[in-house]
């Protein structure tokens, strides 16, 4: 065949795309294979397809979703964590005449994936998911606003991950840092395929969090149950209303700066060029007004959960909810005041560089003020130190350096000397993982037996609480210190040979929190073949609340079989205090969602047209997209979209549950 | 934010948007009209003692233009949907405010202060 032909057909795909000379890669290829072969064998083995199309991919039920978008989460990790595994290697032996095993190449590839898959597609799904699973449960409704939106946004999530592993084995991923800073990401500097699988990967992945950002606010306004006011929302349900009027209004920032970025590399615009009088510190502006907001739209759910931990755990109620409220708000508006602090470097002058380092030293002051409610609700009361408290402790001791370091990177005359270095890296690591991170298992350990009837095996969690905790610092203490010493990140090999002693401490701290992230999974395991004993019938194993421990674990399709009335804040509490009966009878048939395969195929086109556009296949992104257009104007066109559960199905499963009540109480 | 516990209103009906009146319309119609006529006439007429002054003049009636059809055409008042409709357009009002304006004031500063490339505007440093 012709070369033409060939080109019409694949684009710029060639065999020399496939990275079969570097062994790295084609190792991680086989044992990816293998691994993914194994898991469709013995799905097929036990004809699970059928089960898994019709009760999970094409479920609408949030708590199914939510699901999903934590086992996306999880699996994600472990691919970010294996990159961060491969940097600490490389630097604690990179010193010297020793160049290491990564070529600058590879390392750069390592970093940008890293950060990518880390923020978009482990933190993102796991902060989605865990508030798709529990903030209908707290606020009394069946399901979220849009519930086909919601299965769409977690597949189109899926999709943006694909094309991040695809890049893994068809091409290069990009190697302009997790943010793709022009005018490194134009063409002339980065012509291969890695910034469109960077851009692709997003923009579809982007369009999935927007959307689902619109499905929790309207959830969270229309759908409270009767007698909750905004004032009597549990935080966690405040924090996540922020969160995602945040992520509604910062996502088109991000659209649109990836969106030129695209018109400069696909057509030769010049928005962001060097030359032609483009703006490359535009970009850098607007990616930061979509970033900045981004670690709080991260951040605010995480402190939503430490609320509720710490209040259960302590048998009180938050210390000081008004002012947690408050201080969750100010933090929203505030944090689009602050984006310029990542740039204070680029040249501005003095009066903006003043505003922006005051306007990010203040966020700190609603901040500390949280960090005070939680002691105030911790003293003096009946505290529990079980797995979820724990993980909250160490969250206040972790998270308060990490807040400290940050309003010193935010005087700009220090952020002169500081930007670029290793002490900004362990800053934000020291933030990310000892806020959000610690905040999502201390989340998942909490909300586990709620989700699946029974609680983690605790020796398990305790090893994978100790391995993150120790393992954090071990990893990032040293690398605050020679980053204080002004070493520059993103750099795969030193010269001083006597600060290699700090790096190899490093490595071994990631070892350490390896060891946490398999205590984690072998919890799950461990937990699930002793389930019988670790088996919650009350459906309110740590004496909650907040309403969603007033439904079974895990609860019943509907959530709740009558709509419970709030009269308080933390309703449950309030109903167990006042002493609640559950209904026996007068059940009615319950309104549900019917599920739809169209969220899967609409997001598999969407993969297709991006897989196209990445490798200049026209034809196939042409087709793609059209089928896109269809598909959701066809689905538009799908009435059969609701089912009624009959009423006694409904009291059969209550019923059911009650006996499980009666057994538990004797 | 409503105070009354449940909006029986709301969950009956599943739409409450406001779909205003034949009233509202007509006044709203003839403002846009007025506010679309006036800046026309005061740039064809050259009314103005300077370019500048004109321009202001057209910026502040296009603003005014935006509330009456915010206020006459989409129905924004402080009742609807029980004030979430007012209060997400004040907080969506306040963030493009923000990020317009605050990347204005940024890239000015940084158009002023970056210093020139030593290959002149017109290509990247090789």
């Amino acid at each position: 065949m012709s070369d033409s032909i060939l080109k019409t057909i694949f684009g710029r795909l060639t065999f020399e795309s496939f990275p079969i000379h570097e062994p790295i890669l084609f190792g991680t290829f086989i044992v990816v294979s293998l691994l993914g072969l194994g898991i469709v064998g013995v799905v097929t083995r036990y004809r699970l397809w059928g089960y898994l199309w019709s009760e999970w991919f094409t479920s609408v039920d949030h708590k199914k979703v939510g699901i999903m978008y934590i086992i996306l989460g999880i699996v994600m990790l472990l691919r970010g964590f294996a990159d961060a595994l491969m940097m600490r290697a490389q630097q604690a032996i990179a010193f010297g005449a020793n160049e290491g095993y990564l070529p600058p190449h590879h390392y750069d590839q390592i970093f940008t994936a890293h950060g990518t898959i880390m923020i978009f597609f482990v933190a993102i799904p796991l902060v989605v998911g865990i508030i798709n699973y529990v903030m209908p449960l707290q606020i009394g409704a069946r399901d979220v606003a849009f519930p086909f939106l919601n299965n769409l946004s977690f597949w189109l999530t899926v999709a943006g991950a694909v094309l991040v592993m695809i890049s893994l084995f068809v091409g290069e991923f990009a190697r302009t840092g997790w943010l793709s800073y022009a005018p490194l990401a134009g063409l002339q500097y980065s012509p291969d395929t890695g910034v469109d699988y960077y851009l692709w990967a997003l923009q579809i992945a982007g369009v999935g969090t927007t959307l689902s950002a619109i499905n929790m606010v309207a959830t969270v306004v229309k759908m409270r149950a009767p007698g909750m006011t905004m004032m009597k929302m549990p935080v966690f349900v405040w924090t996540a209303l922020c969160s995602n009027v945040l992520a509604i209004a910062i996502f088109p920032a991000l659209t649109a700066a990836f969106f030129l970025l695209m018109l400069d590399r696909y057509i030769g615009t010049a928005f962001f060029t060097n030359d032609l009088g483009g703006a490359p510190m535009m970009y850098w502006n607007m990616v930061w007004i979509w970033g900045h907001p981004e670690v709080y739209v991260l951040i605010l759910p995480a402190f939503g959960m430490y609320s509720e931990i710490t209040s259960t755990f302590s048998g009180k109620p938050l210390f000081g909810y008004s002012s947690m409220v408050y201080a969750t708000v100010v933090i929203t508006i505030l944090s689009y005041l602050v984006w310029l602090h990542h740039f204070f470097t680029m040249g501005a002058g003095p009066s903006v560089n003043s505003f922006f380092g005051i306007a990010t030293m203040v966020i700190s002051i609603p901040t500390g003020a949280k960090v005070f409610n939680w002691l105030f609700t911790m003293y003096k009361g009946d505290v529990r130190f079980e797995l979820p408290m724990m993980w909250v402790v160490a969250f206040m001791l972790t998270f308060v350096v990490g807040g400290m370091t940050g309003v010193l990177l935010a005087i700009p005359p220090a952020d002169f000397v500081f930007h670029n270095s290793l002490f900004l890296v362990a800053h934000f690591h020291n933030t990310i993982i000892g806020g959000v991170v610690f905040g999502l298992f201390a989340a998942m350990v909490y909300w586990f037996p709620k989700a699946f009837g029974f609680k983690l095996d605790e020796f398990w969690g305790k090893v994978a609480f100790w391995g993150w905790v120790i393992g954090y610092w071990v990893a990032w203490t040293p690398i605050y210190i020679v980053g204080l010493m002004g070493e520059p990140r993103r750099v795969n090999h030193f010269d001083d040979p006597s600060i290699q002693p700090y790096f190899v401490i490093a490595a071994i701290g990631a070892l350490i929190i390896l060891v946490g992230i398999l205590g984690f999974v072998m919890s799950i395991l461990v937990g699930f073949l002793k389930r019988e004993q670790l088996r919650d019938t009350t459906g309110d194993p740590w004496n909650g609340r907040t309403l969603e421990w007033s439904t079974s674990s895990p609860p019943p399709a509907y959530n709740f079989a009558i709509t419970p009335v709030v009269h308080a804040l933390d309703a449950w509490h309030d109903m167990k205090a006042r002493g609640y009966e559950r209904p026996r009878d007068g059940f009615r048939p319950v309104h549900m969602p019917r599920n739809t395969g169209t969220g899967v195929i609409l997001s598999g086109l969407a993969l297709a047209l991006g897989f196209g556009m990445v490798w200049y296949m026209w034809w196939l992104a042409a087709l793609s997209f059209a089928g896109l257009l269809a598909v959701a104007i066809g689905h538009t066109f799908n009435l059969n979209r609701d089912y009624f559960i009959p009423a006694d199905e409904v009291s059969r499963t209550e019923s059911q549950r009650q006996q499980l009540l009666l057994g538990a109480g004797a | 934010m409503s105070t009354e516990p449940y909006d029986h209103a709301l969950h009956a009906h599943g739409d409450t948007m406001g779909h205003g009146s034949r009233r509202g319309h007509r006044i709203g119609s003839l403002l846009a009209i007025i506010l679309t006529v006036v800046p026309f006439w005061l740039v064809m007429s050259q009314q103005g003692p300077a370019p500048g002054w004109t321009a202001a003049v057209i910026f502040a009636l296009a603003l005014v233009q935006i509330v009456v059809h915010v206020v006459c055409f989409l129905h924004l008042d402080t009742r609807s949907e029980g004030g979430w409709t007012l209060l997400a357009f004040l907080f969506t009002a306040v963030i493009v405010v923000l990020t317009i304006g605050g990347s204005v004031w940024v890239m000015f500063h940084l158009n002023t202060n970056m210093m020139p490339m030593p290959g002149g505007m017109t290509g990247p440093v090789r």
